[in-house]
């Protein structure tokens, strides 16, 4: 994989407290991060360690009594902290965008999938009616559903057809990040293997870094490049994801490990499906 | 009074067929469940594991009689369910078979604490043992304390918590079977295995029977005896968990083991092969089953 060694986004000393009627609640405690280009970043952690927090920070989608203490997030090289409305707004799905916990429910129930992305194009530019018609078919055939099905409402689709919709929307404007805060946690593991392959697929071909949030550790490691750790708003452990599978520094993270089923005899009848 | 060789549960050929009549567009059937043959033994842990919609759901609901079967018998200890006529013999089988739901967020009534919860069921069934004492022993059973938890409302509790609750739950009705439905699929993956290790104990400590129904095959391994598969209502594989997950010799077996998570393998972009494969082994099982094959002992697969 082609990675370019100067970060896409820098996330430096990063706080985020929500408030509270007594003290303010710490939710991410000072934390820094890089994401290069081209890279799938792991952030793993139980719930409520803030690792979904940061993922709308960065987007800056926190709303209070969230909000951002002090720290920096810079974007190449530009601080989107000092963005205004208006540059955020295209900032945002242009350049970043997000797949959300519950992509299944994420979409607008009443829109056709159709006007969902026509929605989005437009928000972002001027274009034509039949621009938007070719744009939907060509995304959605990317992520593996008939173009026809771009007049479906979502209530038509299954679950897993629902994710991929919600993929390709996030895809649509070629942003160069991509942050999926549990995009697969409702959906059986079949189906789950194949929108992550497809993932891996569309990043070799368009190019772009992902920001993966979970707490399935073992899914985690299949497909990102470094892992971090979370525990209590601060990572305590960042790595290459050889050395968190195999050499893990801390303790939390062996606990978390040691805390999942993982399926014990080596896999002799399903290697056929490789 | 039992013996070993009588399940405690059996089905079966057991058919559902659902009639839906939407307000728009014609009125369509799905045959939700097809020819289903499963028996549990007494003590022991059946692991039923599927996609969504495979109809593992439905076996569960029909098991507590949330659902009707078309055609078919579900025997409980030897005898007919559909034959309980009387309501003292219908509170008995509520009794001895009890649910856990998926949903540990809406499973428990939010406007009440966590010992009118328990307290409730034991009027019911145990009027004789409705104190503060029993409800400390039970909840001291599920791994919760015993002192502060009775006063605290369901949403003092997290996730895997009120879990321990829904089961406290069933053990104080004294019941003997219970239907488990996804109990750990909506918990973090960091406290899953410690809602397993509750079943688990509970079924070595206190003999309880477990329907286990699953869409994660590597958590079936660790609780169950027997494992059976099922794809679009019908069961595919079934058998001995260890060799069912350790050796499946049936695709749509094969295609859910080689899926689980394997944080040693990683996956690589060109890997397209896997969806095709997906596809392929989804559209040869859902064939209807034509009898089964007998792979080992107790180890069958369908013949499609």
């Amino acid at each position: 994989m082609k990675q370019n060694n100067t970060p896409l986004l820098q996330v430096k000393d990063l706080r985020v407290e929500y408030l509270t009627a007594g003290d303010p609640f710490a939710a991410v405690q000072d934390v820094s991060f890089d994401i290069l280009q081209n890279e799938v970043l792991g952030l793993a952690g139980e719930s409520g360690c803030g690792k979904s927090t940061i993922a709308y920070a960065l987007m800056r989608l926190h709303k209070p009594p969230a909000l951002i203490r002090s720290g920096d997030i810079r974007f190449e090289g530009r601080s989107i902290l000092t963005f205004d409305a208006e540059r955020l707004r295209a900032w945002r799905w242009s350049e970043v965008s997000m797949v959300f916990q519950s992509a299944m429910n994420s979409l607008n129930p009443v829109m056709s999938i159709l006007g969902q992305f026509s929605d989005m194009l437009k928000a972002h530019g001027k274009i034509s009616r039949d621009e938007i018609i070719a744009r939907t078919a060509e995304m959605l055939k990317m992520v593996g559903i008939p173009a026809e099905r771009m007049h479906a409402y979502p209530h038509q689709l299954s679950g897993g057809m629902r994710q991929r919709v919600a993929l390709a929307l996030a895809l649509t404007l070629r942003p160069k990040l991509i942050v999926m805060d549990e995009p697969t946690t409702a959906l059986d593991v079949v189906v789950q293997r194949e929108i992550l392959q497809e993932v891996l697929r569309l990043r070799e071909e368009l190019g772009f870094s992902v920001l993966f949030i979970t707490h399935d550790l073992a899914l985690m490691a299949q497909i990102s490049d470094r892992i971090g750790i979370m525990k209590g708003g601060e990572i305590v452990e960042i790595g290459t994801t050889e050395q968190i599978v195999t050499n893990p520094q801390q303790d939390y993270t062996r606990a978390l490990w040691s805390a999942m089923p993982v399926l014990e005899q080596p896999k002799e009848a399903g290697a056929n499906v490789r | 009074m039992l013996d070993d060789h009588v399940d405690i549960l059996r089905l079966e050929k057991i058919t559902k067929t659902f009639h839906i009549k939407p307000v728009f567009g014609p009125a369509k059937t799905v045959e939700a469940l097809r020819n289903v043959n499963l028996s549990l033994k007494p003590g022991k842990a059946l692991a039923l594991v599927g996609e969504s919609g495979s109809g593992k759901s439905t076996v569960g609901r029909m098991i507590v009689q949330h659902y009707e079967a078309t055609s078919g018998r579900i025997l409980f200890e030897g005898s007919d369910i559909a034959d309980i006529a009387d309501r003292a013999s219908q509170m008995k089988y509520r009794q001895a078979v009890q649910m856990v739901f998926q949903d540990p967020f809406s499973s428990l009534n939010p406007a009440h604490t966590i010992r009118h919860h328990l307290q409730r069921a034991l009027r019911l069934h145990q009027p004789d043992h409705s104190g503060d004492a029993d409800v400390c022993r039970i909840l001291d059973e599920v791994g919760l304390d015993p002192k502060t938890t009775p006063d605290k409302y369901p949403h003092e509790l997290s996730g895997g918590q009120r879990q321990r609750v829904n089961f406290a739950r069933a053990l104080a009705v004294n019941a003997r079977l219970i239907v488990a439905d996804e109990p750990t699929s909506m918990l973090d993956v960091s406290i899953r295995k410690s809602v397993l290790a509750l079943m688990q104990r509970l079924k070595a400590e206190r003999g309880l029977s477990i329907l286990y129904i699953t869409h994660d095959i590597a958590t079936a391994e660790y609780l169950a005896e027997d494992t059976a598969v099922m794809f679009r209502g019908q069961v595919v594989e079934q058998g001995p968990t260890s060799d069912v997950v350790g050796a499946p010799k049936h695709s749509y077996t094969q295609l859910l083991r080689a899926a689980v998570p394997d944080p040693r393998q990683r996956l690589l972009a060109g890997d397209s092969g896997f969806s095709s494969h997906a596809k392929d082994v989804r559209e040869a099982s859902a064939h209807l089953v034509t009898g089964m094959i007998e792979q080992a002992p107790g180890h069958f697969t369908a013949q499609q």
